[in-house]
């Protein structure tokens, strides 16, 4: 399968204030879904973010290429279709293993597993796998993604 | 044998039709036998799995041999002597089966539909490429072009193959109607391109009923002036968006469906459940769905005072003309016409991540439901859609409109349930 590495960046016309740095939203390997990726670029873009937002299907070696190329300040991987828990875990596994993406912060969330809530040790496996956080979904999932945003350094890696 | 087209034509009330696909074989036939025997001139539906879908067949065979159940009928994986026994009795002049799937690369599909002795399914290059995955628009296009003239050649045995576009609901929502008139009347363009002359058109009911029924009218006129020597039917889809969890806001909302194909003539309707916002229907949800929409459709007809509607001329219409219209103006060959069309902008979803997509288009909800342009981006509307410098959309904005129909159908179905209380209190 041909694998474009253009990327979908929406036109953007009101003016956010620039934070001067990338985020990274891709869809699981296995996901075909697309309005949570919409509505995770809307809400990047709003709080003055540069999105590059890598769609649906994506496989493992396209995120990481994007990844090494763009240097994000952040990598968002979203999944609704209930192999969020699988596809994250082969993600992050494969991404930690090149060094220059060791540090770079990686947060996973949606609907991950098929039936509801993720156990906890489900979340702590994803953790230790490398993920930076994870997060459930549902209202205080947002909230507490947003906070993250927060804290992020407004340069992290100019 | 009366093919798919010609029973539809022919049978002179709305025919409903289910989604619905299991994996193990015994039970995709009692669904097929179940969906026979509902109340209403029914058709039958064989959804494939995910895997199938998306080609991955080595993972839809393991599963057969693990007994996992899959979410759909993987007729790829399955031997033909499996598929004839679901098959056999069932299949006949008075029922027949639809093959459903999703596939941007389905020519395994239709070899395994056609040996087994089928001769309906649907999709399209466009519709079934740029909500899904990452397949480049061109392969798709490819793709289709050969699984269209392939299946065409049952025309040389006597049979006449039926394919349906998918082209009237792209993404399920938030696409304005016009967009998706013009989609499956392209698609269907390009299925007769490629050999077909038995072809439905979808189109998937949105936000709003007026409009709904305008876009429906559109594609009856598009059709007639577009498709002259086609034996051509229209096919609604109730609702694909985000679906209301009550089951009284459930089945209103099917209701309006098949309201909607009764007043506009369509000749056939997709039906969705009670189940359809938590997981996959049973073939008795499915039934009870069936049946629901079909006595629908019937108290419309019986009913003196109901009136058929849509204009023949609207906003919609100019609006679908005006983007088939430019489409077709880029060439004769109709999938090269619609790859130039994506790569120019001139047609372009809104929200659709896809790679070949330009993503400049923007849509919102107005204050009566109507799906409206926010951002035409580069479409060919100049002069027909006012320009509204570009009105910005917000994720919580988003976040609303995806949800405005489950909201209004389940707040209704709580103000009635209100009522039904405060009337048996006696107040």
């Amino acid at each position: 399968m041909n694998l474009p590495v253009t990327t979908n960046t929406l036109d953007r016309r009101d003016a956010a204030a620039k934070r001067d740095a990338t985020v990274i939203v891709s869809g699981g390997s296995s996901d075909s879904h697309t309005w949570n990726l919409v509505f995770l670029q809307l809400l990047l873009e709003e709080l003055g973010y540069t999105v590059v937002n890598l769609g649906s299907c994506v496989p493992e070696e396209l995120t990481i290429a994007e990844c090494i190329a763009r240097r994000p300040a952040l990598l968002v991987a979203s999944s609704v279709n209930g192999h969020g828990y699988q596809d994250g875990m082969r993600l992050i596994s494969r991404l930690r293993e090149y060094g220059e993406l060791s540090d770079m912060p990686v947060v996973i969330g949606g609907k991950l597993g098929i039936s509801g809530a993720q156990s906890s040790d489900q979340l702590a496996a994803l953790i230790e796998a490398g993920f930076d956080a994870v997060f459930d979904d549902g209202a205080e999932g947002i909230a507490s993604f947003q906070r993250l945003l927060d804290s992020l350094p407004q340069r992290a890696l100019a | 044998m009366t093919g798919f087209g010609e029973f539809v034509r022919d049978a002179g009330e709305l025919v409903v039709q289910p989604r619905m696909g299991m994996s193990e074989p015994d039970r995709m036939r009692a669904g097929l036998l179940a969906t026979k025997a509902a109340a209403g001139t029914t058709v039958g539906t064989i959804t494939l799995d995910s895997y199938t879908r998306v080609g991955d067949l080595d993972s839809a065979e393991l599963a057969l041999m693990e007994d996992v159940p899959l979410n759909g009928y993987p007729i790829v994986s399955h031997d033909l002597a499996t598929t004839r026994r679901v098959l056999d009795g069932i299949q006949c002049e008075d029922f027949p089966i639809q093959v459903r799937h999703g596939s941007a690369s389905p020519q395994d599909i239709f070899v395994a539909l056609m040996t087994a002795g089928l001769d309906a399914t649907e999709g399209g290059p466009v519709s079934y490429c740029l909500p899904y995955g990452r397949i480049p628009l061109e392969e798709s296009l490819r793709n289709w072009s050969r699984s269209c003239e392939l299946f065409a050649r049952l025309r040389d045995i006597g049979r006449n193959p039926h394919l349906e576009t998918f082209g009237g609901c792209m993404l399920g929502q938030l696409c304005p109607p016009s967009q998706l008139v013009a989609i499956s009347v392209l698609e269907a363009l390009f299925f007769y391109q490629h050999g077909l002359r038995s072809i439905s058109v979808s189109y998937a009911q949105q936000t709003n009923f007026r409009q709904d029924a305008e876009a429906v009218c559109a594609l009856r006129r598009l059709c007639d002036e577009l498709l002259p020597d086609v034996d051509w039917h229209v096919v609604i889809y109730a609702y694909m968006g985000v679906y209301p969890t009550s089951p009284e806001g459930a089945y209103q909302l099917l209701d309006r469906a098949a309201t909607l194909a009764a007043a506009t003539g369509s000749e056939r309707l997709i039906v969705k459940t009670v189940a359809e916002s938590v997981r996959i229907p049973t073939i008795e949800e499915n039934v009870s769905a069936l049946e629901y929409a079909a006595a629908a459709a019937a108290r419309f007809r019986s009913d003196p005072n109901a009136e058929a509607m849509g204009e023949r001329d609207s906003q919609t219409y100019a609006e679908a003309e005006a983007l088939v219209s430019a489409v077709l103006n880029m060439g004769t060959d109709i999938g090269h016409a619609l790859l130039l069309a994506f790569r120019r902008g001139y047609l372009d979803i809104p929200y659709c991540l896809h790679p070949d997509n330009n993503g400049r288009t923007r849509s919102y909800l107005d204050a009566a439901g109507r799906l409206c342009w926010a951002d035409t981006g580069k479409l060919p509307l100049t002069g027909l859609v006012a320009a509204r410098g570009a009105r910005t959309v917000t994720s919580s904005e988003l976040l609303e409109s995806l949800s405005y129909v489950r909201r209004k159908f389940d707040s209704q179905a709580i103000g009635s349930a209100g009522r039904a209380a405060l009337e048996a209190r006696g107040a």
